[in-house]
């Protein structure tokens, strides 16, 4: 009927944006933000038992100009906060963030003066991974997640409409269990 | 960024910059600001160091970027919830974090006597345990910054195997929370002496690969040898304590000087090296993993059955669980004799979880051997269910001071070797 | 010992008690839960909690019953003798053993003398010092910020503490790093949470905070600093305002 019918074996068709996706999403360079103890088992995870480098993520490198995926693993202190930002600030565009560990998602069990109550207070987040720290299982299927979330990642005008619509669902959802009054 | 006559600061702005405004001076020396974001340097430790070409001139040590606020923390939780929280400090040796406190604790209650013998033999299994995954790490990690990727996989992979003993009896791979004022949390579960006695089997091949890999290594001797030296006199003015004392000479190990937790009943070595610098330093910390080994075989064989926590209704808190059919532990045992059996027993119940346990009012100090050194814990009991103040004396905290010491005067390259030789970890300096 | 009599030891140990034995001392802080208004409906608002009055250990420190206190009696001679020497022997306030534990409680304005002869006096030998912990007692009028010092002896294989205080209006204590250089970064950490100016320090600037922080967080009068945690429209306090146990 259409042009699929007409194609040689071992050609396929799929879009730019799942073209993208796969390119982007097969080889994450992450920038290593170890912090405290979730940076322990992001060092497991690199190490050979979790073997991260079946994911094309071995590379974890220092540098954020040559990163894309940042791991904020641990608790971020109020004196490490601005540190943080100008790390994500250098990294180039397209940038996702995880944060590993309750901490970094949203305090944990630190809430008080010397703690930012989650990450998100100062860079977007994508994937929040909980746990006191995450098992390295955890930490792969967080991975896995933000692969599938960057392999179905938008481009241009439909990236703009996604947005919008993703806000609009938010803002429509019927969310509380538990309400103010 | 700053340009004198003196000195170019590059600390933060633009490498381009430096360069060209460096072309146009006569200054010699460079500061530049390593951290606390940075491969090498063990978490989020700032150095800034003053380098006249290769050579670091003034080292200059910033902390405090992982401060985590954890000892005012506690002050408005229970005693015994502070375990969860000191766990969290040193986070590659937290069954010493929460020996150290339960050890003040217990101090503090006047009940150190009346710890059940199971459970000391247990803490101290668990720590010994706990100094191999702690001198693992440290081992790989210095490897990694030194860029031998083979060390860092293999002490990683060694590290695994101990991890697994710390899950099948905590349930927790990190941040136990196990050890608690009066014994500790629940018994072994079955299998778990099995299991000790195959990590024991398989142990010293695996140390002994270590030990082939890095001995002899003249790439490793090369940048171990000889490199930041620290003498005796050194390390008594800075306070140092642990293996870098050890490795400057002196024998000095707590778990012999003012033994704790049963420790006078095991014998061991304590690993001694005069060399006073990293490679000497790598030494000890092989010889004591071997040492650890020798202690864990004897708690296997001193382990006997028996209650392990304190049997007082008014401290322990029930210890004897079961894994229950919604899959949480429970104690089936003690929840018939709390809800039919015992009015006294449920009011008891209560006020230890609800309230906690009084502590007299007074202070303490109790101190480990830590895998990094000597670890305080200095408690102070207003009388009440909460902690009035605890302070932990970390080893890493104190160390940290030895870093211009060991580094100046030497190559910008040996700062990696120094500071990676004191295995500092952040959380516990910061804390 | 029996188990009978460890029971009746542990019975002591309980707030009435306790409560008893210090009826002589100020009223501490009165109430629980916490209630400030008329709002506690406990019945416990009434409630007077006194605080303890400086304990005071009399000679024998050492108690032959308790390995721990073994050298109490040898350490205290020493000190003594070696105060005397140089004629401050009347700087230390009060010893006090507690718990297997000796401490000195001195005037700050002997601690340094004090230390150095703790070093370098042949019969003390306290070559190691593990730092100073600074302890706020909110209700300790005139003497609210105490510095606790731990000394470990190699050589005599000993421990002692050594603790000194000063008033909330005046937190001036010697610096100790002239002495025992690895107390450096220790007072540094309790100027940073407590406002203790150590003098004579060579550098006493913030360690743990930002250097633009304003106030000492591990003060007593410093508030946790939680905020309230929303979770599907309803709000759990921070630790530090919840209805809590004293």
């Amino acid at each position: 009927m259409g042009i699929e019918e007409k194609l040689p074996a071992g050609v396929a068709l799929t879009t730019v944006e799942q073209v993208v996706g796969l390119a982007r999403k097969s080889s994450m360079w992450p920038a290593t933000f170890g912090l405290a103890c979730c940076a322990i088992e992001m060092m497991a995870v690199g190490g050979p038992h979790y073997d991260l480098a079946r994911f094309g993520m071995e590379k974890f490198g220092a540098t954020p100009r040559q990163a894309d995926l940042m791991v904020v693993a641990g608790r971020v202190s109020q004196k490490m906060a601005p540190v943080l930002r100008q790390i994500y600030d250098q990294m180039p565009e397209p940038k996702w963030v995880i944060a590993m560990g309750v901490c970094a998602s949203s305090g944990g069990m630190f809430n008080n003066y010397a703690i930012v109550q989650g990450v998100d207070h100062i860079v977007p987040v994508d994937i929040y991974l909980p746990g006191c720290p995450p098992r390295p299982e955890m930490f792969l299927d967080a991975v896995l997640k933000l692969h599938d979330k960057v392999q179905n990642t938008k481009l241009g005008a439909h990236r703009e409409q996604e947005i919008t619509e993703t806000e609009e669902r938010l803002l429509r959802r019927s969310l509380p269990l538990v309400t103010k009054d | 960024m700053t340009v004198t006559e003196d000195y170019i600061d590059a600390s933060g702005g633009d490498w381009d910059d430096v360069i060209e405004k460096a072309q146009g001076t006569s200054a010699e020396r460079l500061v530049v600001n390593m951290g606390p974001q940075h491969p090498s340097t063990h978490g989020v430790l700032r150095l800034i160091l003053t380098l006249d070409g290769e050579t670091c001139t003034e080292a200059r040590v910033g902390i405090g970027y992982l401060h985590t606020g954890i000892e005012k923390n506690m002050e408005y939780r229970t005693w015994t919830q502070g375990t969860t929280f000191v766990t969290r400090m040193d986070y590659l040796t937290p069954l010493f974090n929460e020996t150290a406190y339960c050890l003040a604790v217990e101090k503090l209650l006047d009940i150190t006597d009346r710890v059940p013998e199971r459970a000391s033999v247990i803490r101290v299994m668990l720590m010994e345990l706990n100094r191999m995954a702690s001198h693992f790490v440290a081992m790989a990690t210095f490897g990694m910054e030194l860029g031998a990727t083979t060390v860092m996989t293999n002490g990683f992979r060694e590290r695994e195997m101990i991890l697994d003993i710390f899950e099948l009896v905590t349930g927790l791979r990190m941040n136990h929370a196990y050890i608690r004022p009066g014994g500790v949390a629940q018994d072994l579960p079955p299998g778990a002496v099995g299991k000790i006695r195959e990590l024991l089997k398989e142990m010293p091949e695996r140390i002994g690969t270590m030990r082939k890999l890095l001995d002899e290594n003249p790439v490793y001797l090369a940048r171990t040898k000889d490199v930041a030296y620290l003498n005796l006199p050194g390390c008594m003015a800075l306070g140092i304590t642990g293996p870098l004392v050890r490795a400057s000479g002196l024998a000095w190990d707590l778990r012999k000087a003012k033994p704790y937790c049963g420790y006078e009943d095991y014998e061991f070595d304590v690993p001694v090296s005069d060399g006073g610098d990293v490679y000497a330093r790598y030494r000890v910390r092989i010889a004591e993993m071997e040492e650890s080994l020798k202690i864990v075989e004897q708690c296997l064989d001193k382990l006997q059955p028996g209650p392990v926590m304190i049997e007082d209704a008014k401290i322990g808190w029930p210890a004897k669980l079961a894994l229950g059919p919604d899959g949480m532990g429970n104690s089936p045992d003690h929840i018939a004799h709390i809800m039919s059996g015992s009015m006294e027993a449920l009011i008891h119940h209560f006020k230890l979880v609800t309230e906690g346990f009084r502590v007299p009012a007074g202070q303490a100090y109790a101190a480990v051997e830590s895998a990094k050194g000597e670890l305080g814990c200095h408690a102070v009991s207003d009388g009440g269910t909460r902690p009035y103040r605890v302070h932990f004396r970390d080893p890493s905290f104190t160390h940290l001071q030895a870093v211009a010491a060991m580094c100046e005067g030497g190559t910008v390259a040996d700062v990696i070797a120094a500071v990676a030789s004191i295995d500092p970890v952040m959380g516990g300096v910061d804390r | 010992m029996s188990n009978e009599n460890e029971r009746d030891e542990a019975a002591e140990n309980l707030p009435d008690q306790l409560g008893r034995e210090r009826l002589a001392a100020p009223v501490r802080r009165t109430g629980m839960f916490g209630a400030r208004t008329s709002g506690d409906t406990s019945g416990f608002g009434g409630l007077q909690v006194r605080g303890s009055a400086p304990a005071q250990s009399q000679r024998p420190f050492t108690d032959p019953d308790d390995p721990r206190t073994a050298d109490f009696d040898r350490v205290a001679d020493d000190l003594e003798a070696a105060l005397t020497a140089i004629g401050r022997e009347a700087e230390v306030e009060r010893v006090e053993v507690d718990r297997g534990e000796i401490t000195f409680h001195v005037r700050r304005e002997a601690l340094l003398e004090l230390v150095r002869v703790l070093r370098d006096d042949p019969a003390l030998r306290y070559e190691l010092c593990t730092g100073v912990v600074g302890v706020h007692y909110l209700e300790d009028a005139g003497r609210e910020l105490h510095a606790v010092y731990h000394f470990r002896s190699i050589t005599h294989n000993s421990v002692i503490r050594v603790e000194t205080t000063c008033p909330d209006a005046d937190p001036h204590i010697p610096s100790i790093v002239s002495a025992y250089p690895t107390n450096d970064w220790h007072e540094r950490e309790a100027w940073d949470f407590f406002g203790i100016v150590f003098d004579g320090h060579p550098s006493l600037t913030r360690i743990q905070m930002p250097d633009d922080w304003h106030g000492h967080p591990q003060r007593k009068d410093y508030p946790l600093g939680g905020i309230p945690v929303e979770y599907r429209g309803a709000t759990v306090p921070p630790p530090d305002e919840r209805r809590s146990y004293t």
